[in-house]
């Protein structure tokens, strides 16, 4: 190998190296001021009443206008859970137990994540988007300029509509799809009605809605503070806007699914901390 | 609805911009900069796209903080002040946006209001008569207020901008380009309309604009500046600064050829 081939690997291993460097830099400052942007809204949540011009139309885009998604993909999300399950339980004899294993799965995992996707599909990009617009024709500015602090007035509505009617949407997301799942269980595979229920009742406790619920707020908090941050960090143009929609969407579904692994564990922990036995399916 | 304080120093500068750098990465936009805007003055700043006007704009108004010097309006210094004092400050300057900035949701009536909601303790049946009087000191009929701001054209967008940076009495009139997009008939009609907003509320006015016939129209005194790329080692970025009428007499090529509009070199350096 010679001098100028060595020498040009350096230069190529130089430069990945500081691509890779420019990312991992990135991230820790995108990380950074997320944590600063979620900091700031808490204070403002603490510190004033948000103004009702703008929460009142945040509680009725997240509320109103996402129950019927949200109940249309939990009806199916149950029934198909009903039929994904019933062939491997009717190998073991255990149809019966059916209603158990789709509500426990509903309650504790499906509904909040069905809802939380939803939400952050349907209300986080719209946010982003809205935001990202508002920042590019310089309505932000101009909110700061007549002294209006835009977290204040844009940002903490947002988070509290999300907080606060994600757990409904989430409760709205299971009762669809225990709907769709009893339906389907009972009415088309032919699953005994009595057995269906009373398995659901013997095995879904209060701990796991509660725990489905739990997560939800975290889920919620997150898809607000995510898509406000990338709408008021977006760039200039149409691109910039579709961007920050797009990311939003993105960081908000990964945030989700880890959130949810790490709430689960930390909820199952606690749950078998405190009530050793536990419940079992078989 | 007066919000001004009555004992600042009539004899000190409203705004006086102190040895401010700003930086965007790795591109400084202002450097050193130094700028002092007495009472009652209107001042146009000019110079060509990408030199800081707006920048500066936003600046006064601490709208971008500088990573260097000092900004001082009406004595104080904003980047000193707290969340309420900075609000406080802020509520008496007046920011004309380029594109209006009006916000979308509202109707054109709550835009204007918006301020007035925000900071005067007023009765909710008074403002509506504020907001049509305003609306009317720039020419509007009263039914626009149910309006959306995508149903006005750009010249009513941009002088219901102007009436909701008015609402409050400010000190400080800011204009973000105002004349640009719009026809010479209505760029006329802002120009006067900026003349008459100091003539009735005796306020003080910043305007950047390319456009030389409002500098020339609306201005007291004039600055241009030049980007901070185009300068020599310590050279200071205002290259002129001075009454419109000594626009003609300078002798720095820059500003000749800025004034008559006119592309000389730098058609070949767009070209090459």
């Amino acid at each position: 190998m010679n001098s100028a081939v060595v020498q040009r690997t350096g230069v190529l291993f130089a430069d990945w190296m500081a691509n890779w460097g420019r990312v991992v830099l990135d991230g820790v400052e995108t990380v950074g001021a997320m944590t600063l942007f979620a900091w700031k809204t808490l204070r403002w949540m603490l510190a004033k009443r948000p103004p009702p011009e703008s929460l009142w139309p945040n509680l009725y885009q997240v509320g109103v206008l996402s129950l019927p998604v949200v109940a249309l993909t939990g009806t199916f999300i149950g029934m198909v859970l009903a039929v994904q399950s019933h062939f491997q339980f009717s190998q073991l004899g255990l149809e019966s137990r059916l209603g158990a294993v789709i509500n426990m799965t509903l309650v504790r995992e499906l509904g909040p994540v069905l809802a939380a996707t939803m939400l952050a599909g349907r209300v986080g990009g719209a946010m982003a988007a809205e935001l990202g617009t508002m920042r590019v024709t310089e309505q932000i500015d101009a909110l700061d300029s007549m002294g209006a602090n835009p977290i204040h007035y844009l940002v903490v509505p947002r988070v509290l509509a999300c907080l606060f009617l994600i757990p409904t949407l989430t409760v709205m997301a299971d009762f669809m799809g225990f709907v769709g799942g009893y339906g389907y269980s009972v009415a088309i595979l032919g699953i005994d009605e009595h057995y269906y229920l009373y398995n659901s009742e013997q095995f879904v406790e209060a701990f796991d809605l509660f725990a489905g619920l739990f997560k939800s707020f975290f889920f919620g908090a997150a898809i607000a503070i995510v898509s406000c941050y990338r709408g008021f960090h977006c760039r200039p143009g149409a691109e910039g806007v579709g961007h920050a929609a797009t990311s939003s969407f993105v960081i908000s579904f990964v945030l989700i699914l880890m959130l949810d692994l790490f709430l689960g564990i930390l909820l199952d922990s606690f749950y078998y901390t405190v009530w050793p036995q536990g419940a079992s399916l078989f | 609805m007066m919000l001004t304080d009555s004992n600042t120093d009539v004899n000190q500068p409203l705004l006086h911009l102190q040895h401010i750098r700003v930086r965007f990465g790795s591109y400084t936009v202002l450097r050193d900069f130094t700028l002092e805007i007495p009472r009652g003055q209107t001042l146009a700043i000019i110079g060509e796209s990408g030199c800081g006007k707006t920048v500066l704009l936003k600046s006064m108004i601490g709208l971008v903080r500088p990573e260097q010097g000092k900004v001082w309006f009406n004595g104080l210094e904003l980047q000193q002040l707290n969340e309420q004092e900075l609000t406080r400050e802020r509520i008496k300057i007046g920011f004309v946006f380029q594109q209006a900035a009006l916000f979308d949701s509202m109707t054109i009536g709550q835009n204007v209001a918006f301020p007035l909601r925000h900071h005067v303790r007023m009765n909710a049946a008074e403002i509506p008569s504020h907001v049509v009087d305003r609306l009317a000191e720039v020419g509007l009929p009263s039914h626009v207020v149910l309006k959306k701001p995508v149903e006005l054209s750009g010249g009513m967008r941009k002088r219901v901008g102007l009436a909701r940076a008015l609402i409050l009495d400010p000190e400080l009139v800011l204009y973000d380009e105002p004349t640009t997009g719009l026809d010479p008939i209505m760029s006329d009609v802002i120009n006067e309309l900026i003349i008459r907003t100091r003539s009735r509320y005796t306020v003080t006015s910043v305007v950047v604009t390319h456009d030389m016939r409002t500098a020339r129209k609306v201005a007291d005194r004039i600055v241009m500046l030049t980007p901070v790329d185009q300068l020599k080692d310590g050279e200071s970025q205002i290259i002129f600064d001075g009454p419109p009428s000594e626009l003609e007499r300078i002798q720095d090529p820059r500003v000749g050829q800025f004034v008559r509009g006119e592309a000389g070199s730098r058609l070949t350096e767009v070209l090459h």
